[in-house]
């Protein structure tokens, strides 16, 4: 001790020493505005059970009703589907039929649906013929659509790469003076993806007309948020590349309806890109060859049960008078009637054309392909004659 | 430099810099430029984009004074993010535009793979012709610059590989020009691989003379010759045709190939050839184990064998990640590694 303090006094001040460092802004900082805007509220969004139901248009109600009741249908038939080698896999949206049929009903015609692979409910919700929407699951095409015909992109399996499509194609069209808006779906493990990153900070940059929407279903496959990730919040990630962040109950098709609606209009006058965390729960597997026994507790899901997202809202429309017996029944009907036309369309073996497997590889077919669709052809023919 | 395309305009640019003596030569890089130029100015859907393309205009300065002249929503200075970039490309194309992305250099353009494989190479294909991807992704490749390392990769083979994709290179500066028409002009994705070691190589061809549009897929014979093929591309053309003049003294007459497009392949000039030569050597800098050389030697082993008076032999570059620069020439095949290969092409069996 002696001897450092020594040593120390031994340093001789040069003369004329620069005066000590003081922390100043360095001189190109400029401090951000506020950030507190784009925070997400601590709570999720609800309206269901709240006094700001009073505010909900019945007319809007009813519809929801209908589309979940409808969608919970698809979902159960889509996965009997499987059982019976129809379908090659679903991914189930039980539980999270909010999440979808908000983001259909969120959007306009002339708006673009981006969604993955577990979204083909909201695919169908905005009017996609449901066989269509089933090709990828099947395995007779990829894509069963035009996906210019019905602005939905096709359905997409590698994780948060559709993100940065909705961001370009909503950006095109606001180059060319369109109103169109892109409502991007993704799920909380993608969230990690870089895309997902890479596809919100050009969104932010660019001001583009999208709405990221997030359904925080509680597992990525078998691994839950709390390993996915270590932020307060999905929604709380907005802040940093400049845009809002919102938090809603993914079970209240309301408050989902609201939000998604609220972002949408905001991206359409200009206003940029938003990031919509939506707190739901998948109560099936991760699809139908995954055992979720292994990864989560009975219970959990029980509790997820009581806060079904049909249970809530046929009690708000009970309590209303607004939904009776005869109501519900209608209702399950017109679900059933759509079930049991899908089955028996399903059941259909579908034609395929193997020569189709050369056509849209190039706009033009090179040699090569064509040389390989001659080989193609002539083992068919021989197939056919044997 | 004017904004002349072919036409009326381009032949009086064409006269007056006749009337002025010889017209200045021009780059690669010159050519490049002109040819996104006149894209651009003919088709407002053309649209620009990468980091630095605008203001500082490439750090090649390839899409220089794009951006003044059509507008930074046409020439954009995106964020730092190839997959963001080529990402947000496919959107763009989905509503009918028409991107041409810049990738920095070669081996940054590899955090935009999976956007490239999985939904630019592939989008046509998943919606079964409704979408297509006129998108070019344009990336500076190949080495022999002294770059650092991450600045010189050969990565035709990793495209080569994916359907759905052109692969074009071209090796001279009217080619330069044709070719990247053509692929902002195709309906389908095009990696268009800039030799960057020619970026500065110079032609008499002049940037206000009408210039053709190339057709992709398309190989030309540079160099007649009919005692061996040379079959290469891009960076090597130079190298093959330096190599060919040298083996005119030991008696070797050698025809050079360039390929101009690895995908689609042309077959039929690269076999004509070989055909009429019996012998054939593959010549590129990428690495050679299962690299685009393996691919060309089984094709045309495959379809000349009965022509061939010894096996096809490849020359490239050694199969180790990219060397420092200081060491580069060892690696880069050269023309005495050229003419080496060829003379191991069993000249005596001729007669
Ligand atoms: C890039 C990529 N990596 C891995 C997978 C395999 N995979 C399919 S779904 C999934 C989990 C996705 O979880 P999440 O994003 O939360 O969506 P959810 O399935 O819950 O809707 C994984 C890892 C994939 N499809 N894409």
């Amino acid at each position: 001790m002696d001897s450092l303090q020594q040593r120390s006094s031994t340093v001789q001040e040069p003369p004329g020493a620069v005066p000590a460092y003081r922390p100043t802004p360095p001189p190109a900082w400029q401090p951000r505005t506020d950030p507190g805007p784009l925070l997400p509220d601590a709570e999720p969004l609800r309206v269901l059970g709240t006094d700001a139901v009073a505010d909900a248009d019945p007319a809007l109600l009813l519809r929801l009703y209908a589309e979940l009741i409808r969608g919970r249908r698809y979902n159960t038939q889509a996965t009997a589907l499987t059982k019976q080698g129809r379908l090659a896999v679903y991914p189930s949206t039980t539980g999270q039929e909010a999440c979808e049929v908000a983001a259909a009903l969120a959007l306009e015609e002339r708006d673009w649906l981006f969604p993955s692979y577990r979204d083909t409910l909201a695919a169908v919700a905005r009017g996609l013929d449901p066989v269509q929407a089933l090709t990828l699951l099947r395995g007779d095409w990829h894509t069963g659509y035009d996906p210019r015909e019905h602005r939905i992109a096709p359905l997409c399996t590698p994780l948060a790469t559709q993100l940065p499509h909705a961001v370009g194609l909503a950006h095109a069209a606001r180059l060319k003076g369109d109103d169109v808006v892109a409502l991007a779906m993704v799920g909380d493990g993608g969230t990690s993806e870089g895309d997902f990153h890479e596809a919100l900070n050009f969104a932010a940059v660019w001001q583009a007309p999208v709405v990221f929407f997030v359904q925080n279903n509680g597992f990525a496959i078998s691994v839950p948020l709390a390993k996915q990730t270590a932020a307060p919040s999905l929604a709380h990630k907005a802040v940093g590349y400049g845009m809002p962040g919102r938090l809603v109950d993914g079970n209240d098709a309301v408050a989902v309806h609201q939000v998604l609606t609220e972002a949408v209009a905001r991206a359409r006058r200009g206003g940029g890109p938003t990031l919509v965390e939506a707190i739901t729960y998948r109560i099936d597997a991760h699809t139908n060859a995954d055992d979720a026994t292994r990864y989560r507790a009975a219970g959990e899901v029980e509790t997820w049960r009581a806060h079904d997202p049909i249970l809530i809202l046929e009690r708000e429309l009970t309590e209303r008078g607004l939904l009776d017996e005869d109501g519900r029944r209608a209702a399950a009907e017109a679900a059933e009637t759509m079930a049991a036309e899908l089955r028996e369309r399903m059941n259909a073996d579908p034609v395929l054309d193997p020569m189709e497997l050369f056509s849209h590889v190039y706009a033009e077919q090179t040699t090569q392909l064509r040389e390989q669709a001659a080989q193609l052809r002539a083992e068919l023919e021989a197939e056919g004659e044997a | 430099m004017t904004t002349a395309t072919t036409g009326p305009t381009a032949a009086k640019a064409a006269k007056a810099a006749g009337a002025a003596g010889k017209p200045k030569p021009a780059t690669m890089a010159q050519a490049l430029q002109r040819a996104m130029r006149d894209a651009m100015a003919e088709d407002p859907t053309v649209h620009v984009m990468g980091e630095d393309v605008g203001t500082l205009g490439g750090v090649f300065r390839v899409t220089d004074g794009l951006a003044k002249e059509f507008g930074e929503d046409r020439c954009t200075d995106t964020p730092l993010a190839e997959a963001g970039i080529l990402g947000a490309a496919v959107g763009m194309a989905m509503y009918g535009l028409r991107p041409v992305v810049e990738m920095q250099f070669d081996a940054f353009a590899y955090p935009a793979f999976e956007q490239l494989i999985s939904h630019v190479a592939k989008m046509r294909n998943r919606t079964r012709g409704a979408m297509p991807m006129p998108i070019v992704i344009r990336v500076p490749y190949g080495g022999g610059i002294g770059g650092v390392e991450h600045h010189s990769d050969s990565s035709e083979a990793y495209y080569m590989a994916t359907p759905g994709l052109h692969v074009v290179t071209p090796a001279t500066v009217e080619d330069a020009y044709g070719l990247l028409r053509a692929a902002i002009a195709s309906d389908d994705p095009v990696v268009f691989l800039e030799p960057k070691r020619l970026y500065w190589s110079k032609s008499d061809w002049s940037p206000e003379a009408p210039a053709p549009v190339e057709p992709i897929g398309k190989a030309v014979v540079r160099r007649r010759g009919t005692g061996a093929t040379l079959i290469t591309y891009g960076p090597s053309v130079p190298v093959c045709l330096e190599a060919a003049e040298a083996a005119q003294a030991e008696g070797w007459d050698l025809e050079v190939v360039d390929l101009r497009s690895l995908v689609p392949f042309d077959d039929e000039t690269v076999c004509a050839s070989v055909r009429r030569t019996g012998r054939a050597v593959v010549v590129h800098e990428s690495t050679g184990f299962a690299g685009p050389g393996a691919e060309i030697a089984a094709r045309v082993m495959e379809r000349c064998f009965h022509h061939l008076e010894a096996p096809v032999l490849r020359v490239a570059g050694f199969d180790i990640p990219y060397p420092p620069p200081m060491l580069e020439r060892h690696h880069l095949p050269g023309v005495d590694r050229v003419l080496d290969a060829v003379a191991r092409l069993q000249w005596e069996a001729q007669s």
